[in-house]
């Protein structure tokens, strides 16, 4: 379509959140949740698809009316789209499933403050277009889901020796219960972050020596 | 348009011109945020409300094994129970369950106290019939994973009920042994509930909280047992 790399077409504004910047592996942003919740396979998937879901919203929301809304009264407009959706989000996730409500607990009203959504709205929602904007909100929003699943899958394993309530590893395993803990969450934080970043400097060592043998 | 004009005159504000758009924006946003919010409210009042009363219900059927029907009662000032409404709120109801048949299974009543780091609350099944707690289920607990959510899910401790003696003394006046909490693998008596180590605290809990509970509920419900009987 374009040529030029500044111009970026729309999958690119919708895969950029879920890889390159992801939210939570690349940006380190939205932490909060990321270790309070992230104990358990599902609580990290209802955690991250009730943030996604807020995100897009305030991200339409946002867009379409960001013609209307004054530099100066910006933040406390966007905040007040956010703290509605979040509300409607906290009463959708009673609907479905009062044990996941059950799980979530507080940590579904602070997703009004997870900085994820207020940087996604001021940084981009507020300059581009409606589905430019929606994309964007929605690559940021699975790429954190993903990210939280990531957590949850590996810290649910290892601390109860079970996915999303399915005991695999067996009854022999000694599960490790500090991983179900507060500080289970930093190391397994830890963890995806060593291999992220391991990732990203064999790619760029890969394309430095791929560049040598050319020139 | 005209309301800003006319304040024009009075307030002595440097920047007038932009007053206006600031006002229109929250104002205006903030009623659209207050309509989607009611709207969602009301759209998901009802089922959210049939959520609680089926995780009740689901609740009662787990600590009465046998029960198919369940039915709301609340204690009457005078004495005794009267049946109260299936979608009733409180803490001060009692729940029965009853077979196919409509034969009085056992009565669901609830427990709280505080565990390790906050108030537990959970349900628990009593049978006429054994004098005892059948099993318990947790309603509500912030309690540490892996750790205090294990009077939710250890084999060891949950062996603890369908025995568990509360039978009443002669005269019906009280339990004739309170609920007794003992460290793990010490248990030597119906009435004493084996903890969990590793969760020393939250299951000592358990044990206080059902004390409490049994001693305040089971000689009550116990001389009006009649009035769960007549469905």
């Amino acid at each position: 379509m374009t040529d030029q790399t500044n111009n970026p077409t729309a999958a690119d504004e919708f895969l950029k959140g879920i890889w390159q910047q992801n939210p939570v592996f690349v940006q380190a942003l939205g932490m909060c949740p990321v270790l309070a919740v992230t104990n358990s396979a599902k609580g990290a998937l209802g955690m991250g698809l009730a943030t996604a879901f807020v995100l897009v919203m305030s991200n339409i929301a946002v867009s379409s009316l960001r013609r209307f809304i004054p530099r100066q009264a910006r933040i406390v407009t966007f905040i007040l789209i956010i703290a509605t959706f979040v509300t409607v989000v906290d009463y959708l996730i009673q609907a479905i499933s009062l044990e996941l409500h059950r799980m979530l607990g507080a940590f579904i009203s602070l997703i009004v403050v997870n900085c994820l959504i207020l940087g996604r709205a001021e940084a981009f929602a507020s300059k581009n277009g409606i589905v430019r904007s929606a994309l964007d909100g929605l690559g940021m929003g699975l790429g954190f889901a993903m990210a939280l699943l990531c957590l949850g899958v590996v810290r649910e394993l290892i601390g109860a020796g079970s996915v999303f309530g399915v005991s695999l590893l067996g009854d022999r395993f000694q599960t490790w219960v500090v991983m179900g803990l507060p500080p289970g969450g930093f190391f397994a934080l830890a963890g995806w972050l060593l291999f992220f970043n391991w990732r990203a400097e064999a790619r760029a060592r890969k394309a430095a020596e791929a560049e040598e043998a050319t020139s | 348009m005209s309301a800003p004009e006319s304040q024009t005159s009075e307030a002595p504000v440097v920047k007038r011109p932009g007053m206006w758009p600031i006002y229109r924006s929250v104002v205006g946003i903030g009623l659209l945020c207050g309509f989607a919010i009611v709207v969602a409210f009301e759209a998901t009042k009802p089922i959210i409300q049939r959520n609680q009363l089926a995780f009740r219900e689901q609740a009662i059927k787990s600590v009465l094994s046998g029960a198919e029907t369940t039915k709301a009662f609340r204690a009457k000032d005078g004495g005794g129970f009267e049946a109260a409404a299936a979608d009733a709120q409180g803490g001060d109801l009692v729940f029965a369950g009853y077979d196919a048949n409509g034969k009085l299974v056992g009565l669901a009543l609830e427990a709280s106290g505080m565990g390790y780091q906050d108030i537990v609350r959970m349900l628990y099944g009593y049978s006429f019939e054994k004098q005892a707690i059948l099993g318990i289920k947790v309603l509500e607990s912030r309690e540490t994973p892996g750790l205090g959510d294990r009077i939710e899910t250890d084999p060891q401790f949950l062996k603890n009920f369908g025995t568990l003696d509360v039978s009443v003394t002669p005269d019906g006046s009280e339990v004739a042994h309170p609920i007794e909490f003992v460290k793990s693998g010490e248990k030597t008596s119906d009435w004493q509930v084996d903890g969990i180590s590793g969760a020393t605290i939250t299951s000592r809990a358990t044990a206080n909280m059902l004390r409490a509970s049994s001693e305040k509920w089971i000689p009550l419900v116990r001389s009006r047992k009649e009035d769960f009987e007549s469905k």
